[in-house]
């Protein structure tokens, strides 16, 4: 049998589960940069407001970082520079999907039914793979035909909605490769988004360098974001590019298929070993078996933020210097940017932004790990025993409510000393960022509150958190230039939080989104004790 | 006054999920004691009905008392003398089937080391593999292990023996033989493998659409269905056509086959003895064909509604 027989039929069954969320998706990264061009032609109509615009810009750090880089002060390229974080959402969408239809499908026990059927052994990933780069294609050509039909250049227009398709395409690959590395869909997640969270910070680094004219401009690019950035749209396009990407999806593709072929069905490359034959004395609890059933993720995340979180810190200082070397007039448009603080906490003050939107990620992963304890049937045989429902849910609440403080404060702490030691002052250093970290935790709380709120009352809905953190972020990271007024942009809580290091610091907020964290989390248990379970 | 000698005792029980109706007055009785046959087709309600007696859904109406107390709100003391096994065992993925069995049992207080050590022999289970190992089959061991090996007073076993191999099916008849020759446990059994609760049931409640169709013991059970003949007679088994009672008939030379209810079965044999019986073959009724007559009774319904509905 041919290796990729009954791909045709895998492919109309993905995107027959796909139906909605697929073209929602793609309807909604199309209108994006469209609603950038209504926004820059509003607020700035003229070439010399979009100039002034431009060179407040290019050189504040944190928006190199959200963005990339910036090429000029023509719409075209204003356009796509803002539209630059569309791509990291392009890829963790064409990720997540990957894996969802591959890893997911396969711990599920999916797989096994679908491989019985006259279907090969590749032919569920080259399906999804086909729909995934497929979707990205077309989003990239929409994307570009909508910008056309707005009075931009043809070619960049291209370029830039073919740079989300590079982002969605390799991102989709890497996603097959992690799906064939471990037994469980998690842990293929995590190392995917890890290599995504890797991949913007080393775009970001290459492009501070790149912008300040100094410094390893090179890093951007070894990663796929960095590709997507260098087709350069409406400055110059580089079409050679593309030639680049596809290759890098070939050889990624090539890889999936040779760890696919070399493991067993419902295998990974990291093999699950024999357990004990007998429980340890202190597995005898409803948190003893939620310690199990969290570490894992929880040791990895600590880990890959203490790591993010030295590579930061260690970075600051030389950014600021290269800043410092960039001319008086970057210095001189800074100091009319009038932001808080020091060069060097400008940079870092929108990281912790970005600390808190990942921790606030984590947090709802760690909830869904409760609600899928439900979902899949797990809880049923443990709430048949004499632990009671608040007990158990009380278990995993220790390890959702805990798990992102350590994980703020690891971060702060590695970012702390690795800056200080630059510094030559840790104490000051130390302190300055780990508060930073931790005044993310009520933000961090409220999105936890959300997810518990809604597994007491709507417990279908509460992978639905996701979305509203994504919201709640891009209502702030977009709102300014949409000119929506500011109690629209005051829904977004991260705005709420106080900009350190360097912004002044407020308690009122922060005890306000933890009153209103423990009320959702208090209605959520109180709706929880009171319904059905399980809910499928 | 906890003087009930009713282990479990439900009525006129209504649960709805949103439109759909999954239990639409449902009695059942389980004596202390017994063991219990719970029948129904796919879809009948029989989950839903557990996980009420467990506390983990709410009735909308009706009544559900469970070793004498009220499953809802004495939730805690309750499961502390009961075992359950679920329909669709799910494990955890990296905790060894040894792990949760042992994690089970002293949640819920009691586990017997020996015997669960016998169990997982009987069984021929592997304790070490991963819970994402094992196949369903293993996965429905474990918690067949983890619930048998407890010393709990009420055992509620949710389709036990789905993906149970033939092998494995006859070790669990065996142990449930030896706990009702034992006679200090109450068993409820949902199946839809009706040889199998033949095989172990004192009693037995049918429902279909979440509602009982018939209860009582094997005995009285067979009394309501029709016994199968097949008989070569010597001449024309004359006006045995006509008499009520009498199903499906067929003449075929000098072989006549039919079922009959249990009422009719002494009329129907005089009339073959008048025409003179060569050889007779009949076959008790079982609980299949018993199945079956309200599986036909229900398409029946269904069909008279739909044409009164075409009309
Ligand atoms: N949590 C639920 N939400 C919605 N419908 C349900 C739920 N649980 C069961 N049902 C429905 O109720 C009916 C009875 O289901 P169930 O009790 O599982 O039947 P059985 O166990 O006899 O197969 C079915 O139609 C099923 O689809
Ligand atoms: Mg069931």
């Amino acid at each position: 049998m041919n290796a990729f027989a009954g791909t045709g039929k895998l492919i109309r069954l993905v995107l027959r589960r796909d139906r909605v969320l697929l073209p929602l998706w793609v309807a909604f990264i199309c209108m994006i940069p469209v609603v950038f061009v209504g926004a820059f032609t509003g607020a700035y109509p003229t070439a010399e407001a979009r100039q002034h615009y431009y060179e407040t810009s290019v050189h504040t750090r944190a928006f190199t970082i959200a963005y990339g880089v910036l090429n000029g002060s023509s719409l075209g390229e204003l356009v796509a520079w803002r539209s630059g974080f569309v791509t990291f959402m392009v890829a963790l969408f064409a990720l997540l999907t990957v894996i969802r239809h591959t890893r997911t499908e396969e711990a599920a026990g999916r797989r096994e039914l679908v491989g019985a059927t006259a279907v090969s052994r590749h032919a569920d990933l080259a399906a999804t793979l086909i729909v995934t780069c497929g979707a990205a294609l077309v989003l990239g050509v929409a994307s570009a035909l909508a910008l056309i039909g707005q009075g931009l250049p043809a070619a960049g227009s291209l370029a830039l909605g073919l740079g989300f398709t590079v982002a969605g395409c390799v991102f989709g690959a890497i996603g097959a490769v992690t799906a064939q590395l471990t037994t469980g869909a998690g842990g293929a997640r995590a190392i995917g988004i890890s290599t995504l969270g890797a991949a913007i910070l080393l775009r970001g680094v290459g492009d501070v360098a790149a912008q300040s004219g100094d410094g390893p401009a090179w890093v951007t690019w070894l990663t796929p974001l960095g590709w997507a950035e260098a087709l350069r749209p409406y400055s110059g396009e580089r079409w050679w590019v593309l030639a680049l990407a596809a290759g890098a999806v070939l050889a990624l593709i090539v890889l999936a298929v040779a760890l696919s072929e070399r493991r067993d069905l419902g295998a990974g490359m990291f093999q699950a070993r024999l357990g004990p034959a007998a429980a340890g004395p202190r597995l005898r609890s409803p948190l003893a078996l939620a310690w199990r059933l969290h570490r894992g993720p929880l040791i990895s995340r600590l880990a890959g933020l203490a790591l993010v979180g030295l590579v930061v810190g260690a970075m600051s200082a030389s950014l600021g210097t290269l800043m410092d070397n960039s001319g008086a007039a970057a210095r001189e448009a800074l100091a009319r940017l009038g932001g808080p603080g020091t060069l060097v906490d400008q940079f870092l003050a929108p990281m912790m932004t970005m600390l808190g939107l990942v921790s606030a990620g984590f947090a709802i992963q760690a909830a869904l790990l409760l609600r899928n304890e439900e979902r899949d049937g797990r809880a049923e045989p443990l709430l048949a025993t004499p632990v009671r429902r608040l007990r158990w849910a009380g278990s995993h609440f220790a390890f959702i409510l805990l798990g992102p403080a350590l994980g703020l404060i690891a971060f702060g702490t590695a970012a702390g000393l690795a800056h200080g030691l630059n510094t030559g002052d840790v104490a000051r250093e130390l302190s300055r960022l780990l508060a930073a970290a931790l005044v993310q935790l009520p933000v961090v709380w409220v999105f936890t509150g959300v997810a518990f709120a809604l597994f007491g009352l709507l417990p279908r809905l509460v992978a639905g958190t996701f979305a509203v953190a994504m919201v709640s972020m891009l209502l702030g990271w977009v709102g300014q230039e949409l000119q929506l007024d500011q109690w629209v942009i005051n829904l977004s809580v991260f705005e709420h939080v106080p900009k350190l290091p360097g912004g002044v610091m407020t308690a009122t907020p922060l005890i306000v989104m933890t009153v209103v964290a423990a009320a959702l989390v208090a209605a959520g248990l109180a709706g929880f004790t009171r319904r059905d379970m399980p809910t499928t | 006054m906890m003087t009930e000698t009713d282990a479990i005792s439900i009525a006129g029980l209504v649960k709805s999920f949103g439109p759909a109706r999954a239990l639409n007055g449902l009695d059942l009785v389980v004596r202390t004691g017994e063991v219990h046959g719970f029948l129904g087709p796919n879809g009948a309600g029989k989950s839903t009905t557990i996980r009420i007696l467990l506390g983990l859904m709410r009735p909308d109406a009706g009544t559900a008392r469970l070793l004498g107390g009220d499953p809802w709100t004495q939730t805690a003391e309750l499961h502390r003398r009961l075992a359950y096994v679920p329909g669709d065992v799910t494990l955890w993925p990296n905790l060894s089937g040894g792990e949760a069995i042992d994690l089970l049992g002293r949640l819920r207080g009691s586990l017997d080391r020996r015997r669960r050590d016998e169990l997982i022999e009987r069984f021929d289970l592997d304790p070490r593999k991963k819970g994402r190992t094992y196949s369903k089959g293993n996965r429905q061991k474990v918690a067949l292990v983890a619930a048998l090996a407890s010393d709990a007073e009420l055992l509620i076993l949710d389709e036990p023996t789905s993906g149970l191999d033939p092998l494995m099916e006859e070790v669990f008849r065996q142990t449930i033989q030896e706990v009702r020759r034992a006679g200090d446990r109450t068993v409820l059994l949902s199946s839809h493998i009706l040889s199998e609760v033949e095989a172990l049931c004192d009693r037995i409640t049918i429902i279909r659409d979440g509602r009982t169709v018939e209860t009582g013991t094997m005995a009285e059970l067979r009394h309501l269905t029709r016994t199968s003949i097949d008989a070569e007679l010597a001449g024309p088994p004359d006006g045995l056509a006509g008499l009520p009672g009498v199903h499906g008939l067929r003449a075929d030379g000098g072989r006549v086959r039919f079922s009959v209810d249990a009422a009719a079965l002494d009329l129907a044999l005089r009339h073959l003895t008048q025409a003179g019986v060569r050889s007779l073959v009949s076959r008790p009724p079982t609980l299949e064909e018993l199945f079956l007559r309200h599986y036909d009774r229900a398409t029946a319904n269904l069909k008279g509604r739909h044409a009164e509905a075409g009309r």
